[in-house]
């Protein structure tokens, strides 16, 4: 006769083995978008679980001239989705015979996401940029697709704690006798830089350097600073 | 879902200079349905004491009575004002004795020492492990916003209209990102001859 047993008082439970799909590598991106300019912030670390997988990785990708794209979320998602991206850019560019636009890359990506409504790429994209207009322009996702065009937005493992801090000091929400001082590449670059200072003392899965890009009509001017390697 | 996350509420407090200060919001939720948006979640403990609790409401309930019981006890049987450090141990001590079944609060003790006003601020975790810090300390379900904002805010030796302004933009600001907690704030100033309340209107969603 089977004697059934109950799992919770038996000592050496069943283990069950099963196949997990993604990894969580952290990593954050914050994009800013000015007049006739836009600023994207990332950090290039690598981690997973209390594990520094790598110091400097950089998470943003050029994709035209004028527009760059920041992915965060499960690695491995990450470089399967921008080798997809670019192949896209890539037939795209031989169809039409010109760099596809932010607002055609972003409806682009959106698809891209969608297509895998069911096993999703796990990843938070951002895309930043000058648009047909020559205006500033951001974009955010979630991982299956859903985006919109914002001034600002912070996603990844510290969007948390960045986005409250963007909402005050670029929406200037909760300030009634405000007068909003004009956005420049400079002030939005300090800006971030001190976001992810920030942001590296309270979360471990950002830090090391973050990397400041800057993308205006003369192209796009890149520079990194250190962050705590902590 | 955490039962520290059921009722929703967030609570930060700053050092200053010669003063602290005490915020907190008003929400009182059941998970996503909001059901008052004028709770108390900051008691006074002392003249110049406060404590804050964040966590299960009926907890939060149950445990400031059981403190304020017991904090009245000390004024009678010691005939002076309780200091911060000591009722950072009492509530430390009252929150192990229930290890294994413990109150789901999380609380925020701000105040000035009752000799010598020196500013006092510190947390503990549910079963009453004490964190004693000079700057700012948060605890509630917006933690990860309320750290954001105040880890870039705040300054040391803020003047007391200074430390009201930083701790009522960190906690309105948090709270918006934050569907658990919000519907207004109120925030003490504790400064060495007095004690000032100021409640916050905040956006009502």
């Amino acid at each position: 006769m089977a004697v059934l047993v109950d799992e919770g008082y038996q000592t050496h439970p069943t283990v069950q083995h099963r196949f997990f799909p993604y990894a969580q590598n952290g990593g954050t991106v914050v994009a800013v978008a000015g007049e006739d300019f836009s600023v994207v912030g990332c950090d290039t670390r690598l981690s997973e679980g209390y594990s520094i997988l790598s110091r400097d990785v950089s998470k943003v990708r050029k994709m035209t001239k004028s527009g760059l794209l920041g992915c965060v979320g499960f690695h491995g998602d990450v470089l399967t989705l921008t080798k997809m991206l670019d192949a896209k850019m890539k037939q795209y560019k031989h169809t039409h015979g010109k760099d596809m636009s932010c607002e055609a890359m972003a409806q682009m990506l959106s698809s891209t996401l969608y297509y895998r409504r069911f096993f999703p790429y796990w990843v938070y994209n951002m895309v930043a940029g000058i648009d047909n207009n020559g205006k500033g322009c951001v974009f955010s996702y979630d991982p299956v697709g859903s985006y919109e065009r914002e001034t600002y937005r912070a996603c990844g493992s510290a969007s948390a704690i960045i986005q409250p801090l963007l909402d005050n000091q670029l929406g200037y929400k909760n300030q009634s006798n405000a007068n909003p001082a004009p956005l420049t590449r400079d002030r939005v670059r300090t800006m971030v830089r001190d976001i992810f200072a920030a942001a590296s003392e309270r979360d471990i899965y950002t830090g090391d350097e973050v990397e400041i890009s800057v993308i205006d009509a003369n192209g796009i001017d890149t520079q990194r600073f250190p962050l705590r390697s902590d | 879902m955490s039962i520290l996350e059921y009722n929703g509420a967030s609570i930060v407090a700053m050092k200053g200079k010669n003063c602290v200060a005490i915020a907190a919001d008003k929400r009182l939720g059941i998970r996503f349905q909001t059901v008052s948006c004028d709770f108390q979640k900051i008691f006074p403990m002392g003249k110049k004491l406060f404590i804050g609790l964040p966590g299960l409401a009926t907890d939060v309930q149950t445990f400031a009575n059981e403190l304020k019981f017991h904090t009245n006890l000390y004024n009678l049987s010691e005939s002076r004002e309780i200091s911060p450090k000591v009722f950072l141990s009492m509530v430390s001590n009252f929150l192990y004795q229930r290890r294994f079944g413990p109150y789901f609060i999380e609380p925020v003790i701000a105040g000035l020492d009752p000799k010598t006003d020196e500013p006092f601020i510190a947390s503990t975790d549910l079963i009453g492990c004490p964190m004693v810090t000079d700057d700012f300390v948060v605890a509630g379900t917006c933690l990860e916003q309320l750290y954001g904002m105040c880890e870039t805010l705040y300054k040391p030796d803020m003047q007391p209209d200074e430390l009201f302004e930083c701790i009522s933009q960190s906690l309105l600001n948090a709270q918006d990102r934050d569907a658990y907690s919000g519907w207004g704030g109120v925030v003490y100033v504790i400064e060495p001859n007095k004690i000032t309340k100021r409640e916050l209107k905040a956006r009502m969603d």
